[in-house]
């Protein structure tokens, strides 16, 4: 399974390389002038070296298509209150967001999975997580992505985003993740 | 990965003879009340048994299984005035009076001549001066365990009236890793925690396994990315085998109380319904239709009905309907949400989780709702299970940021205890009493 973290972090690698990259070039200082001395004698000519060859390479960034596109601007997850399957109105615009990039890219196909927070049993959260990624799932529908590319799983309580044991880490645990399962660049 | 305990592939011959010689008890003086729970256990003096070697080894494991039923305080063996007793003697009861013991075991574990482990035993009442059981067992001699055991639930029997539990086996899930990559594999102990071994390899996630009346099969659920599954396991010879295939989620499986079916929930569509697969053809039935989440059946025993979990009523609460899903009503009354109800093996009880003010609840109700009790406390109490005597519930309770233990209480909510096995583990289920 693919870390929710792991295409963000890898991000953030790239933006950093780029920022060291900007700060070797940037103009140095001028260093002081020296009096000028005896003109020394004139090297003799020399042709310019011969430019290297240029590779050309994606720029530093997010690849159309690619899995951390889909990460970054669409969005993976949604969050549900306590007990609720109930889209809230803050997952709408991810999952409109969710429904446009996979209009865009119609080879991927999405695993929608559910998740609890540990303030449940085991079997309950299983059903509920089911829940909460056919909500999902019935939302893209509504939006057009056809059903056959959306598989379904829940995870109960199994996969907490955030270990910890507090009403954050519960909120946080509760959502549905939008994995890629094939077809990204 | 797969390994067979011996326990299963070598029979046990457990030959229970009464010993003739002794004069046999007409009535029991000393008796164990086991409907009030304990608050004085009763104390039994339990000399190392004589004979071979292993009979200091099963005296210890008789005195374990007494002890940790809180029913029994055995007494220390340094205050024994005689370390050993030959178990052909009468005992000199004066010497055990003054140490306050109530019941005597005395033993003697003997090599047969076919290479086969016997022991004699008896049971003896010491204020009344006499004999209430003397019994003989041969098994195998890597069996040594499971014959301590079955001395065990004979005293156990005799002294409170009720079926031991120690002959027994508990199948659960063992858990490593950290909470966001769990790793989770069946495994399966005696109940005292002895001869743990795997019987998955952890390379996916197993739930909620279950055994059938015969301690011969085990269902379970297993969870991977691709989607989830049921199987059935045979634990003698490692057959599994996957319960049909399900677009969905499939989960909760429960053996029918014959063994020839298993009850599970499907989801279709985000809705969870109950259904029943005929081991046999494999034919499936929809029992439940309600569009709220119906889940965790569990058969009575003479599996006329199904008790479940359903949130139908807008929480979740605990059910009641006939095996074909008929008659359905709802049985658990107070605050606080209820799931994985567990009906006990004697009809009288239905085990369940509550979850109220903040915490975890295990607890019974009777089977008509009635009479609820709360056993048990904490961040998270889970999973109940029944010993097969219906006296004694195993659970699993994690606290915030800890792991999972298995945990034991009685049916009072007198005693509750830390099960014998030291590591992480959850989702435990009590084999019946082992043939």
């Amino acid at each position: 399974m693919t870390h929710p973290f792991g295409p963000a972090t890898r991000l953030a690698l790239v933006v950093l390389a780029a920022a060291s990259l900007a700060a070797c070039a940037s103009t140095k200082p001028a260093g002081p002038v020296a009096p000028r001395g005896p003109a020394e004698p004139e090297a003799p000519y020399r042709p310019p070296s011969q430019p290297g060859p240029v590779t050309q390479e994606q720029a530093p960034g997010v690849t159309p298509g690619s899995v951390q596109d889909f990460v970054i601007n669409a969005g993976e997850l949604v969050y549900f209150d306590l007990d609720s399957y109930t889209l809230r109105a803050d997952a709408k615009p991810v999952l409109d967001a969710q429904a446009n990039w996979l209009r865009r890219w119609s080879a991927v196909r999405v695993r929608i999975e559910g998740n609890c927070d540990e303030r449940g049993t085991r079997e309950y959260n299983f059903a509920l997580g089911a829940r909460r990624s056919n909500a999902v799932k019935e939302y893209l529908v509504s939006r057009g992505i056809p059903a056959s590319r959306i598989d379904t799983i829940s995870y109960g309580k199994e996969r907490p985003l955030d270990p910890g044991s507090n009403e954050e880490a519960w909120a946080r645990n509760r959502n549905a993740r939008t994995a890629i399962t094939e077809g990204a660049r | 990965m797969f390994r067979t305990k011996n326990l299963f592939s070598v029979l046990l011959a457990a030959l229970a003879t009464l010993l003739a010689a002794a004069p046999i008890a007409a009535r029991a003086d000393i008796v164990v009340n086991v409907d009030q729970g304990v608050t004085q256990p009763l104390p039994i003096a339990i000399p190392a048994f004589g004979g071979s070697s292993v009979g200091g080894q099963v005296s210890q494991v008789v005195t374990a299984d007494l002890q940790r039923s809180g029913l029994f305080r055995p007494l220390d063996p340094n205050t024994f005035v005689q370390k050993r007793i030959d178990v052909n003697l009468q005992p000199q009861f004066d010497q055990w009076k003054q140490i306050s013991a109530q019941a005597l075991v005395t033993g003697q574990v003997t090599n047969d001549g076919d290479g086969r482990l016997r022991v004699d035993f008896r049971l003896w009442d010491v204020y009344a001066g006499e004999q209430l059981l003397g019994l003989q067992f041969t098994t195998t001699p890597e069996n040594w365990r499971r014959l301590a055991h079955k001395i065990a639930d004979a005293v156990y029997e005799k002294l409170t009236g009720e079926k031991g539990y120690f002959d027994t086996r508990v199948v659960f899930v063992a858990e490593s890793g950290t909470k966001a990559k769990r790793i989770r594999r069946l495994a399966i102990m005696d109940q005292d925690g002895a001869n743990p071994s795997y019987l998955t390899d952890g390379s996916y996630m197993v739930f909620t396994p279950r055994f059938s009346s015969n301690s011969q099969e085990i269902t379970f659920m297993a969870l991977r990315p691709t989607g989830a599954s049921i199987y059935l396991l045979n634990i003698e010879t490692g057959r599994q085998e996957a319960l049909g295939h399900y677009p969905g989620m499939v989960f909760a499986p429960r053996f029918s109380p014959d063994g020839r079916k298993v009850a599970f929930s499907v989801e279709k569509a985000g809705n969870s319904d109950i259904y029943v697969m005929d081991l046999g053809s494999h034919a499936t039935s929809r029992v439940t239709t309600d569009p709220a989440i119906d889940t965790s059946p569990s058969f009575s025993p003479d599996g006329s009905q199904m008790v479940f979990n359903s949130d139908r009523s807008g929480s979740p609460q605990i059910y009641v309907m006939n095996a074909d899903g008929s008659g359905a009503h709802r049985i658990s009354g107070g605050g606080g949400r209820y799931t994985a109800p567990v009906w006990s093996p004697d009809g009288k009880l239905i085990a369940f989780t509550k979850q109220e003010g903040g915490q975890f609840h295990i607890g019974v109700m009777n089977a008509d709702g009635s009479g609820e009790r709360i056993l048990t406390s904490s961040y998270l109490d889970e999973g109940p299970t029944w010993a097969p005597n219906s006296r004694v519930i195993m659970f699993f309770r994690d606290s915030a940021g800890g792991g999972p233990r298995l945990w034991t209480v009685d049916v009072t909510g007198r005693v509750t205890a830390q099960a014998p096995y030291p590591l992480s583990a959850s989702d435990p289920a009590w084999s019946p009493l082992l043939n």
